[in-house]
């Protein structure tokens, strides 16, 4: 081949990089390792982590069960190892199973229309607020501080450099949003309210009262949910103009922290200010149906500075994880699912609830997290637990100032009773330690 | 099928309605294990208020069912499993299975990234070994691996520069973007607050030096370059580029998308970059999945390392240790620490060439100067300049006949390709964008050079039956003004 390219050798190819900027030595890399090696390599990254733990961490990521179905159906090379589906004549498979996908979160969250993804539920939650600001041309945003700290952050990051003002409400005893606080601070200016339902104290927001309070001056309410598990047994934000969700409860492991698949769900009149793909269906000339990209004028390869987000690649296959997830289980499926949640979580704030000096604060309802108040740093408590081999509350005192002997605990229907109970009785032990 | 055709014949495929069409009521997909907890009534626990019975509209259907429908559905598509696509600027190279297995391993797959870092050193680990290896191959000084995305990164990387701009007194107000820049540039520059200020190419379809010296003043912030460009060609004139904006104040972004041709080779950092993106979904073999999970890592010069995104990665005793708090972070671009698993395939990657990346950039690069070569004396070749992991042709002599890039590519499709890259960069009119990338034998590039031909001769002697393909797919071409005009965007019961 090189002799076809008219080259003695490969250093030819590259002659038109300036000599001054070719590399002379080879780079310092670790490798080459072959299959076997790499995956000692990973092994042993693997034991230097939390095998053999049991966590109670929630707080945007969840442990639930993934069924093997959906890694065989991910792992199928014509789902995997394609692009993304602007051919549509060779991408049906794909673009179908989005047009699945968006069928499922407009059910799931009430909404109208959803997209084809987003990067994840942080972003999904910003963009949302500028879909917002782009809808009500206003540049003020009010946001909940039970809102996710790090959506929040997310969301302070973009909004620097777009002129958009961000107001934050606190939260009342009974772990929601104040919503009096909430009325005084909504004005003729605010372009969206953004609340989290089930919120990060894990307590759910009263939504259809918020709605009225954002629709009074005509902003939108924007929801967030973290945990879509919990649509199986809660009410549906349907009263939001734009819901953005984390989809990573169904079908996607933790991963430490990614990658997951946010979504945008709204009200179909907002959908030409939507940002990311959409799947829309249609037919061919013989009357075939079949499914294309559509309304691509939004988007950064035809609008370019004008497009109403700069996304391009998303998350697709989490996407499809969590469309074959969500078919396995189906309407009863999820909805046994949530019970199953809402069951374990309840019976692990009874058991705590009844240790010496433990509170739990909130008196709102909550899912599958609540907080609990220790009488002493949950840090150190969390230290001992540790040693039994427990994550235990995650410290809201790092956001929260005035929550610092407050945690965050999580218990999904992968939590065994007798790790509950081992829990309890580990914690009943950490707080009866000397200080 | 016409006997030209080598690599693709006619096969049964399954038909298969949406899922919603098979659902019916009291099927599963899926078995829970026993409550072992008192079970409580939703609507008891929560309230009226608050509880909801059952999704309505949710499918209800069989493990047999959700199997054979996906798989169906899979059997649609293309994918580089199934060959080769020279799609240019995408490079879509093979996605290594080892990459799967090691992401699925416990204790990789289920870590949380809240939990203490006393257990997730591994995990640390693995972020430390893959910046380290990034800067190496890029010849920077500092890394932040947490954008999702090569878009998301471009926003990192202007939310940086904006950053140490304002520290020295002055954001500044333009971003220049050559106009045969990825549509993800502009977009990026607007939300990160910036206007955006086009530069021409020159008639070699590079950047225009004596035009960038003129739009360079005390106002441009910046300077988005994909090099070598999205025409394929290395800028030869690059460290000058760098010094006509260092001298100004201003920062040189790189575009990494086209990092195929230039691992192992050069580095950015050495010409003059202060600051890029990497895309793992293209040099780093994540797979597309059809359109995501990527990554878009950030790595920069060290005076853009006082700006990284939090949480920063650094070294502490001997460990790698995750910085929430930097005072000077821009923030946070995204919860948690970035797409890990991506990371994790990422790195798979790396580990597997180690120095040998270097021949991975070097078959790259002969096999798209191999396709140049068989396909010049028929496609128009509007840029002479030297191609390095991709060659942009145009349709010009194809158009004679009325047909184009778009037709072109769809014929493709008949003789078992993915099309290339159509209608991209703007700046070549009717262009054809190849790039096969290393994992393409010899056999694999000669058969889609001898589609190519075929095609080019098809669009002299039967236009129509280019005009009017693809003819053996399972739906021809879509409808997409009807898609758009009224949009049906879910199913309805």
């Amino acid at each position: 081949m090189l002799a076809a390219v008219g080259a003695q050798s490969a250093s030819e190819l590259f002659a038109s990089i300036p000599a001054e900027y070719r590399l002379q030595r080879p780079l310092n890399l670790p490798g080459p390792l072959s299959e076997a090696e790499i995956i000692a390599w990973f092994r042993a990254r693997a034991a230097e982590n939390s095998v053999g733990y049991t966590s109670f961490l929630g707080a945007g990521v969840y442990s639930h069960l993934r069924s093997v179905v959906t890694d065989a159906i991910l792992q199928r090379g014509e789902f995997l190892t394609s692009y993304t589906p602007y051919q549509a004549e060779i991408s049906q498979g794909t673009l179908q199973a989005i047009f699945e996908f968006q069928t499922l979160m407009c059910e799931l969250t009430g909404q109208e229309v959803a997209n084809a993804s987003m990067w994840d539920g942080s972003t999904a939650t910003t963009e949302a607020v500028l879909m917002a600001e782009r809808l009500t041309r206003r540049h003020r945003v009010v946001v909940a501080r039970t809102l996710h700290p790090e959506y929040r952050q997310v969301l302070t990051t973009y909004a620097r450099n777009l002129g958009l003002a961000i107001e934050e409400i606190g939260y009342i005893e009974t772990g929601q949003l104040d919503a009096k606080a909430l009325a005084a601070a909504v004005n003729d200016e605010t372009a969206a309210v953004v609340v989290q339902s089930p919120n990060f104290f894990g307590t759910i927001e009263r939504i259809p009262a918020l709605a009225e309070i954002a629709r009074a001056k005509q902003a939108l309410l924007i929801v967030t949910v973290t945990e879509g598990v919990s649509l199986g047994a809660v009410r549906p934000p349907a009263e939001a103009d734009i819901v953005a969700m984390e989809t990573q409860s169904f079908g996607m492991a933790p991963s430490y922290g990614g990658p997951y698949a946010g979504v945008i769900a709204a009200r179909e009149k907002y959908v030409r200010q939507m940002p990311g793909r959409l799947a829309g269906q249609t037919t061919d000339s013989a009357g075939r149906r079949g499914f294309v990209l559509t309304l691509a004028t939004r988007e950064q390869h035809i609008r370019r500075e004008k497009a109403t987000s700069n996304i391009c690649t998303n998350q697709a296959l989490c996407a499809l994880a969590a469309t074959v997830h969500l078919c396995l289980l189906g309407k009863e499926g999820l909805r046994e699912l949530a019970a199953q949640n809402l069951a374990k979580a309840h019976f692990a704030a009874a058991e705590l609830g009844k240790i010496p000096g433990v509170r739990i604060p909130f008196s709102g309802p909550f899912f599958n997290e609540f907080v609990v108040e220790l009488p002493r740093s949950v840090r150190i408590v969390n230290d001992a637990l540790l040693r039994e081999k427990i994550i235990g509350p995650l410290p809201l005192g790092p956001w929260y100032p005035e929550q610092t002997k407050r945690g965050l605990v999580c218990v999904t229907e992968t939590i065994p009773r007798a790790e509950i109970e081992r829990f309890a009785a580990a914690l009943d032990r950490a707080l009866a330690l000397p200080i | 099928m016409s006997d030209g055709i080598k690599k693709a014949g006619r096969h049964v495929s399954q038909n298969e309605g949406l899922i919603f069409e098979k659902s019916a009521p009291g099927k599963r997909g899926i078995e829970l294990p026993p409550l072992d907890v008192p079970a409580i009534d939703p609507g008891s626990a929560l309230g009226a208020e608050y509880a909801r019975d059952a999704v309505e509209g949710f499918p209800e259907v069989s493990e047999i069912e959700v199997m054979r429908h996906f798989t169906r559905l899979s059997t649609w598509n293309y994918s580089i499993d199934l060959g080769m696509y020279p799609l240019g600027s995408c490079t879509m190279k093979y996605n290594p299975r080892v990459n799967e297995f090691v992401a699925r391993l416990d204790g990789i797959a289920t870590e949380h990234p809240f939990q203490p870092q006393a257990v997730s050193r591994g995990c640390l680990e693995i972020m430390r070994t893959l910046q380290d290896c990034l800067l190496e191959i890029t010849g920077m000084d500092a890394c932040t691996l947490e954008p999702s995305s090569g878009a998301q990164g471009e926003l990192t990387g202007l939310l940086l520069i904006r950053a140490y701009l304002e520290s020295k007194g002055n954001p500044r107000r333009r971003v220049l973007i050559p106009d045969s820049a990825h549509g993800t540039n502009p977009a990026t520059a607007v939300i990160a607050g910036y206007e955006v200020e086009n530069i021409r190419s020159d008639a070699k379809g590079q950047i225009d030096v004596e035009a960038l010296k003129r739009e360079v003043r005390d106002d441009v912030a910046a300077l988005m370059i994909t090099n070598p460009s999205t025409l394929g060609v290395f800028e030869p004139r690059i460290g000058e580029i760098a010094e006509i904006l260092h001298a100004r104040g201003a920062l040189l972004y790189m575009d990494g998308a086209n990092m195929n041709a230039l691992a192992g080779i050069s580095r950015p950092g050495d010409f003059g970059v202060d600051v890029m993106h990497l895309n793992l979904h293209k040099t780093f073999s994540q797979p597309h999945g059809g359109g995501g999970p990527g990554a878009g890592p950030v790595v920069v010069k060290k005076i853009l390392e006082p700006f990284l995104p939090v949480p920063v990665l650094v070294e502490k005793d001997g460990q790698p240790v995750l910085e929430t708090h930097r005072h000077t972070s821009i923030g946070r671009v995204r919860a948690f620490c970035g797409n890990f698993g991506v990371l994790v395939r990422a790195l798979a990657y790396t580990l597997a060439y180690g120095p040998g990346i270097r021949q991975a950039t070097e078959d790259a690069v002969l096999n798209a100067n191999y396709i140049r070569r068989q396909l010049e004396d028929v496609y128009e070749l509007p840029y002479k300049s030297a191609s390095m992991h991709e060659v942009v042709f145009s349709d010009a002599r194809q158009k004679k006949n009325g047909v184009t890039t778009m037709d072109i590519a769809k014929r493709l499709i008949d003789y078992g390709f993915h099309p290339y890259t159509t209608a991209f960069p703007l700046i070549v009119p009717g262009a054809l964008m190849i790039e096969p990338t290393e994992s393409e034998s010899k056999e694999e590039c000669d058969l889609f050079v001898d589609a190519m031909r075929s095609i080019a001769e098809e669009a002299a002697t039967n236009p129509e039956i280019v005009k009017t393909a693809p003819h053996s797919t399972r739906v021809g071409r879509l409808d997409e003004v009807t898609a758009a005009r009224k949009p049906i965007l879910r199913w309805k019961p």
